[in-house]
């Protein structure tokens, strides 16, 4: 426990090995409510592999993931959904011909009603649940983007790369989970557009107290601004943690980054 | 203003199509039915050039259940045009049971993704257990089609698990192994008839024999068809309404995001067994029942009505139609059925036509004659 706050999620030993690729190796990390953690390292250092373990996709080879002080390693990504893990992916994956609402409903699984009597007979009370989730998800989107939140009946395939990033986001956080992961937000994305996603993730932390966020990304400039705190890994091994000061001006960091003569 | 005008082209729409339907039913000549195939391809280009046809889409969008009543009054108006005419009937009954086999099949590959090359073995499962049980029980018909369907799902439900453990190609792979394993078996099965088949008595309910014909008074005799017609309507009416009921629904939201990426569906908490398993056993159990009527009103079954092809064609039914899109399969049953019926010189090149027409379609309309819409939920939400 750092600073009297409550820890979220820590990796302790954390492995998984592809073959004979050493992905993650031995990778300790912590996470405390509210804080904002960026994760960063050069291509093919494991980031990524790190969410996939976490939110089940792959198996770990060896250590283990807590969370709110349940052992959550090897759990199915359903599992690891219900208990409050949110995320979004690399390359957006948003399904495209659905409308921003069926997208963001996706995210909201767990407080749907799925019974099929429910769903096939009892229409009267399906839609009364389809407005209140309508008016929550419409709510949701209004904090990103208002002109987004008058479409939300359109096919996310009429939107441009920062709205569908949004809208990714926003299905994460509409089961108000605990712990939002953010793989590459800005990857695809202009200068601009990287600027005013920094806004919406800096307003989420603002607007919704305790959710603690992990980043990975590769534009400095907002790990910078957005992180409380850093790690760093290196062909799977954390290299370096601290805030990204300490971490920018490390001389392994460098050496990750820049190469070694 | 604009959208009563809709309704108006909508409701005109929907005269010329069923008049166009009977003209086609009734003519007898090659020429004629070859004339009427191009006059109707001209009219969808015109409409579709006129915008006409968006106008018409209107109009089922904004004011759905009045045109679908209109549609089925127009399906009644048919079906009583032809009430003395045994082959017409056949076929319009025809239609209407693999429609609702192809409305099940749309739930398991249109909306889930399920790939199911066996559809024509669990529409055979359907048959064979209306003829075996029509034999051997006193059972009442519609308890018979009850379970008709429920034979078809469950052993739906086993051919689900190998399906699940396997993704993509493989789970359909399973499948034709299924259907040419369905066919084998009943080959060489001599209980069921073997490669000669099975006798099927027809229905009867309440001491009314649906193989007779309808008399009233003296001078008004009906086809025993009519009674078929009616029973294969209601089946394809409430699959329609159950297939439109399932997508707009949280139901079909699932199957959406299972189909179109599983990795995203898991990590949201979407179960992408239990939505693979209930579309797919929803779907088969449609199919089971049509086929047990179907094996009832043609009163004789055969392993070669089940054969792979046959899965075939009812795939292309969905593909034509367009996937997950009802009314697109109503159209499509309609073409895939009743055009080798009318137009013989093709009857033995169909399934060469079929497969060329699947080509082109996936080519250059790959969402079907009729594209599905995005999901409204309830009809005319807007948010």
């Amino acid at each position: 426990m750092t600073k009297g706050h409550d820890k979220v999620l820590a990796f302790r030993g954390l492995t998984k090995r592809f073959g004979g690729v050493v992905a993650l190796d031995h990778f300790d990390m912590e996470v405390d409510e509210g804080q904002i953690m960026g994760l960063i390292g050069p291509n093919g250092s494991g980031k990524t592999t790190s969410f996939n373990v976490l939110t089940g996709i792959y198996e770990a080879t060896g250590g283990t993931i807590e969370f709110l002080g349940q052992d959550i390693t090897n759990w199915t990504a359903q599992k690891v959904c219900e208990a409050g893990v949110a995320r979004t992916f690399q390359r957006s994956r948003l399904c495209v011909e659905l409308s921003i609402f069926d997208n963001i409903m996706i995210g909201n699984h767990q407080n749907l009603n799925h019974g099929l009597m429910y769903n096939i007979f009892q229409r009267k009370a399906l839609k009364r649940d389809l407005q209140e989730s309508f008016e929550q998800a419409k709510e949701l989107m209004a904090i990103f983007n208002p002109p987004l939140a008058g479409r939300m009946m359109e096919p996310v395939r009429n939107f441009g790369m920062i709205d569908r990033r949004r809208i990714e986001i926003c299905r994460a956080l509409i089961s108000h989970p605990r712990l939002l992961l953010l793989d590459e937000p800005s990857a695809g994305m202009t200068e601009d557009e990287t600027r005013q996603l920094m806004d919406d993730i800096l307003v989420v932390r603002d607007k919704i107290k305790g959710l603690s966020i992990i980043l990975v990304e590769h534009e400095m400039g907002m790990i910078e601004r957005v992180t409380d705190r850093c790690v760093v890994l290196n062909f799977g091994q954390k290299i370096c943690e601290g805030a990204y000061r300490e971490v920018a001006s490390d001389k392994l960091v460098q050496e990750a980054y820049l190469g070694v003569e | 203003m604009d959208t009563s005008k809709d309704m108006l082209i909508g409701l005109v729409a929907i005269v010329l199509g069923s008049i166009f339907t009977i003209t086609f039913i009734a003519i007898e000549s090659e020429t004629g039915i070859i004339g009427l195939i191009a006059l109707s391809g001209a009219a969808v280009v015109l409409a579709s050039r006129t915008g006409i046809s968006e106008r018409i889409s209107n109009a089922f969008s904004s004011n759905e259940s009045m045109m679908n009543s209109a549609v089925l009054v127009a399906v009644l108006v048919i079906i009583f045009w032809f009430r003395e005419d045994h082959f017409s009937l056949l076929m319009i009954a025809t239609v209407m049971l693999y429609l609702t086999a192809c409305l099940g099949l749309n739930i398991q590959l249109g909306y889930t993704g399920v790939v199911n090359f066996s559809g024509a073995a669990f529409f055979g499962i359907g048959c064979y257990t209306a003829a075996v049980l029509n034999q051997n029980t006193g059972l009442s018909p519609l308890i018979v089609l009850v379970i008709g369907g429920i034979m078809a799902a469950l052993i739906g439900s086993i051919l689900i698990l190998p399906m699940l453990r396997t993704r993509g190609h493989y789970a359909a792979v399973v499948t034709i192994a299924f259907a040419i394993l369905f066919k084998t078996f009943l080959e060489v099965n001599d209980t069921l008839g073997g490669a000669q088949g099975l006798k099927v008595p027809g229905m009867e309910i309440l001491g009314w024999d649906f193989n007779s014909n309808i008399e009233i008074g003296d001078e008004i005799e009906l086809s025993f068809y009519l009674n078929y017609v009616a029973i294969a309507l209601v089946l394809s009416v409430l699959a329609f309404i159950l297939m439109r009921r399932v997508e707009r629904s949280w139901i079909g939201l699932n199957l959406d995001a299972v189909r179109l990426d599983e990795t995203v569906a898991a990590c949201f908490g979407i179960s992408i067994k239990r939505w693979k398993v209930t579309a797919f056993t929803m779907g088969n159990f449609l199919i089971g029942m049509s086929g047990a009527v179907f094996a009832m009103m043609l009163g004789f079954i055969a392993p070669s009505n089940f054969a792979f092809s046959d899965s075939l064609m009812l795939l292309s039914i969905v593909l034509l139609g367009g996937m997950g899109s009802p009314w697109g399969t109503v159209v499509a049953a309609g073409l895939v059925i009743l055009l080798p019926e009318k137009l013989q010189v093709i009857q033995e090149y169909r399934f060469l036509l079929f497969a060329v027409v699947v080509i082109l379609i996936l080519v250059f309309k790959p969402q079907g004659l009729l594209p599905r819409g995005l999901r409204a939920y309830i009809p005319g939400w807007r948010g």
